[in-house]
C-alpha cells in the first residue's frame, strides 16, 4: 500500500474559482484533509518502514543479531529458487484466472444482454458466486466438492457411472492431482460473475440505433459483433482484466484454504509465500524486500489500470 | 388496434411490470436454443452454491455420501450447533468491524468526495488518482510493518485495530463511488441556490442528498461487503478476542474429521448477509466494483 508519484493527467477542472484567494482554497481543501492525513498515515507509513525493515538482516528466532545489510535480502529474493517458483505461479494464476474468467464473462454477458424467460432470475442467480463470501468458497470448493470421497464432482461421477451400468465411478483427488487447476477453477467461478457485471455494463451502454444500423444494412451477428461490439466494449474489456488482475495477484484466502501453497509449492504464489517467510520463517527483512518487488511490480500494471480508468474517467468529465 | 392507448388491460399491465426488469424494450430476444445455453451456465454457476444451502440443512450422515444424496430429510441441526458451538462471537466481531468502518468511511469520504466534486479543490484529478493508487498496491507488503506496530501498540487482537485498516482499505474505493454520485448533481441547480442566497446546510440537505442518497447506499454497501469478507488482517492480526467470522472458518481447514454439513452451514451463514446485500443491490454493484468508471 503505498502511492504512485505519477498520476495519469486528466481534464481540467469544470468550474475554476472565480475569487481564488488563500482563504477561498483552504475553504475548499479542508473537508478533503481527514481523510488525506488518515490515508497518508495508514498506507504510506507502513510503506516506509517496509523499506527500511528491508534492508535489515532480522530474524526474530535470532534476537541479538538484527543488522543492516543493505541490498543482500534483495539479492535474496531476486536468486531464491522459492521465490522464483512463486512469482511463476502468481503469474499462471492471475493469467489464467482473469482470462477464462473475462472469456467466460463475455459469453454470459452477451447471452444476458437478449431478452429471455426469466433473465432477471439468471443474473441474480449469476452475481452468487462472487458474493460468497472468499474463504468459505475456497472451503466449499476444498470438502463440498474437490473431496475425493464425498466431495460433489466424484460423487456426480459416480452417479453417472452408475447410471451406466458400471459398480463405481473413479476416485480422483483432484486438489492433490491437479493442485493449481483446482486452485485456477475455483477462482474463475468467483471472478467470473465480476466480468460479466462490467461487461453488461458495457454491452446495455451501446448506442441502440448503431446496432439498428448495422441490421439494415444486412451485417451478420458475427460481423456486427467483431466491428461493433467488440470495438465498443475494448475499454470494458481492459478495465475487467485491469481490475481482475490487481484483485487476484493478491490472492491469499483460496491458497492459504485450499492447497497451502502445496503439494511443495507447487500453488505457493506471492502473497503466501511472503506470508510464510514472515509467519513460518520468521524472516523480516527477507519478507520486507519481497514485498517491496511486489509493490514494485504492482506499481508497473497499475500504471496501466490507472491509464484505462483515466480514459474512462476523462470521458465523464468532458461530458 | 381498436383500445384507446390509455386503457390497457390487467394482463397487459403485468406483462409491462414484468418487462420493465427485462430493460430497454427494443432489446432483441434469445433464440430458444441460446435461452437453454443461457440457462445451463447459470444453473452451472449457481449449483455450488445451491449445494452449499441444500448440504446445510442436512445431516452429517446424508451429507458424505459418494453419489450425493438430493432427497435426504433437512433440519436445522447445523445451524443450532453452530451457535451452540459459539459462532456468536465472531459474528459480532465482524459486524462490528464492518458497520464501524464502513460508517468511518462515509464520514471522512463525504465530505472529500464533495470537495473533489461539488467545489474542487485545484489538482483535484491528481488527488482522486493518490487515492486510487494505494488501493492498488498489495495489502501483503503492509502486513509485516502493520503487524510490527500493532504488537508494539499493543493493539493485536483487538477489533479497532480492524476497523482502522477496514478504514484505510476502503476509503479510496468509497471516495470514487461518491465522487461519481456527487458529480451527478446539476450545477445549474447549485448555482441557483447560492444565487438565491441559500446557505450551504440549506444545499446539502435540500439539494445534494436527495441526489446522492441511493448513492450513499451503495457505497455503504461496497465497503461493508469488502470488510466482511476480508480474512488476511483478519487471520494474522487476531487470537481469540476480535477474531471475525472468516477466521471463524479457517477451523474448517484441516480434512480430519470434517463435519461438511456443519462447514456448509458455517458458510452459508457468514455468506448471508452479503448476498441479501449483494442481491437487493445488484444495479449498483457493478459502478462499485468498477470504481465508479462504469455505469
Amino acid at each position: 500500500m503505498t502511492t504512485l508519484t505519477a498520476a495519469p493527467k486528466t481534464a481540467s477542472p469544470p468550474s475554476r474559482p472565480r475569487t481564488s484567494t488563500g482563504i477561498s482554497r483552504w475553504k475548499r481543501r479542508i473537508p478533503l484533509l481527514p481523510a488525506l492525513v488518515f490515508t497518508i498515515v495508514v498506507t504510506q507509513l507502513p510503506f516506509v518502514a517496509t523499506l527500511v525493515i528491508s534492508t535489515f538482516q532480522w530474524n526474530i528466532l535470532k534476537p541479538g543479531d538484527r543488522h543492516f545489510v543493505g541490498l543482500s535480502n534483495f539479492r535474496f529474493v531476486f536468486t531464491d529458487d522459492r521465490l522464483r517458483t512463486a512469482v511463476l505461479n502468481t503469474m499462471v494464476l492471475t493469467a489464467s484466472v482473469v482470462l477464462i474468467s473475462v472469456v467466460l464473462g463475455l459469453g454470459l454477458a452477451m447471452l444476458l444482454d437478449r431478452r429471455f424467460l426469466g433473465r432477471g432470475l439468471a443474473r441474480t442467480m449469476l452475481i452468487a458466486p462472487f458474493l460468497v463470501m472468499p474463504v468459505a468458497a475456497a472451503l466449499l470448493w476444498k470438502h463440498a466438492i474437490y473431496n475425493p470421497d464425498y466431495g460433489l464432482l466424484n460423487g456426480t461421477l459416480n452417479a453417472v457411472y452408475r447410471l451406466f451400468g458400471a459398480a463405481n465411478g473413479p476416485t480422483i483427488d483432484w486438489v492433490s492431482s491437479y493442485p493449481m487447476p483446482a486452485v485456477v477453477v475455483s477462482l474463475v467461478w468467483q471472478w467470473t460473475p465480476f466480468m460479466m457485471l462490467i461487461l453488461l455494463a458495457g454491452l446495455q451502454a451501446q448506442p441502440g440505433d448503431v446496432l439498428e444500423a448495422a441490421r439494415m444494412d444486412g451485417a451478420s451477428a458475427l460481423q456486427t459483433f467483431r466491428h461493433i461490439t467488440l470495438p465498443h466494449l475494448r475499454q470494458y474489456i481492459e478495465l475487467g482484466i485491469l481490475l481482475g488482475t490487481i484483485y487476484v495477484v493478491q490472492t491469499f484466502d483460496a491458497v492459504y484454504t485450499i492447497t497451502q501453497g502445496g503439494p511443495g509449492s507447487q500453488t505457493t504464489n506471492l502473497p503466501y509465500e511472503i506470508y510464510l517467510t514472515m509467519f513460518r520463517k520468521y524472516e523480516y527483512g527477507q519478507a520486507a524486500a519481497a514485498g517491496v518487488v511486489v509493490v514494485l511490480g504492482s506499481i508497473l500494471i497499475a500504471t496501466f489500470a490507472l491509464r484505462t480508468i483515466a480514459s474512462l474517467f476523462r470521458e465523464e468529465v468532458s461530458r | 388496434m381498436t383500445a384507446p392507448a390509455a386503457v390497457t388491460a390487467p394482463g397487459a399491465r403485468l406483462k409491462k411490470l414484468l418487462r420493465r426488469s427485462d430493460d430497454h424494450g427494443g432489446t432483441p430476444r434469445l433464440s430458444p436454443l441460446w435461452t437453454f445455453v443461457a440457462w445451463l451456465a447459470t444453473l452451472a454457476f449457481f449449483a455450488p452454491v445451491a449445494w452449499m444451502v441444500l448440504t446445510s440443512f442436512h445431516q452429517e450422515a446424508d451429507a458424505a455420501t459418494n453419489p450425493p444424496s438430493l432427497f435426504a430429510s433437512l433440519t436445522f441441526d447445523q445451524y443450532k450447533l453452530l451457535f451452540s458451538r459459539n459462532i456468536t462471537p465472531f459474528l459480532l466481531n465482524s459486524v462490528m468491524a464492518s458497520v464501524i468502518s464502513t460508517l468511518l468511511v462515509l464520514a471522512l469520504a463525504v465530505p472529500t468526495a464533495y470537495a473533489l466534486s461539488i467545489k474542487p479543490v485545484e489538482k483535484w484529478t491528481d488527488v482522486m488518482f493518490f487515492f486510487l493508487s494505494t488501493k492498488f498496491l498489495p495489502a501483503i507488503a503492509a502486513l509485516l510493518p502493520v503487524y510490527l506496530i500493532v504488537k508494539d501498540a499493543g493493539m493485536l487482537d483487538n477489533v479497532w485495530t480492524l476497523i482502522v485498516l477496514y478504514t484505510a482499505m476502503n476509503l479510496p474505493i468509497a471516495v470514487w463511488m461518491m465522487r461519481s454520485f456527487l458529480a451527478e448533481v446539476p450545477k445549474e441547480i447549485l448555482e441557483a441556490a447560492e444565487v438565491d442566497g441559500a446557505g450551504l446546510p440549506t444545499v446539502l440537505l435540500r439539494i445534494v442528498a436527495p441526489v446522492t442518497m441511493p448513492g450513499l447506499a451503495a457505497t455503504a454497501l461496497i465497503c461493508f461487503i469488502f470488510s466482511w469478507n476480508e480474512f488476511m488482517f483478519a487471520v494474522n492480526l487476531t487470537a481469540t478476542n476480535a477474531s471475525t467470522a472468516p477466521v471463524f472458518l479457517v477451523g474448517f481447514i484441516t480434512s480430519e474429521g470434517l463435519f461438511l454439513a456443519r462447514l456448509c452451514a458455517a458458510a452459508t451463514l457468514v455468506s448471508l448477509p452479503v448476498l441479501i446485500a449483494g442481491f437487493a443491490a445488484q444495479d449498483k454493484l457493478v459502478r462499485g466494483l468498477s470504481l465508479g468508471a462504469v455505469k
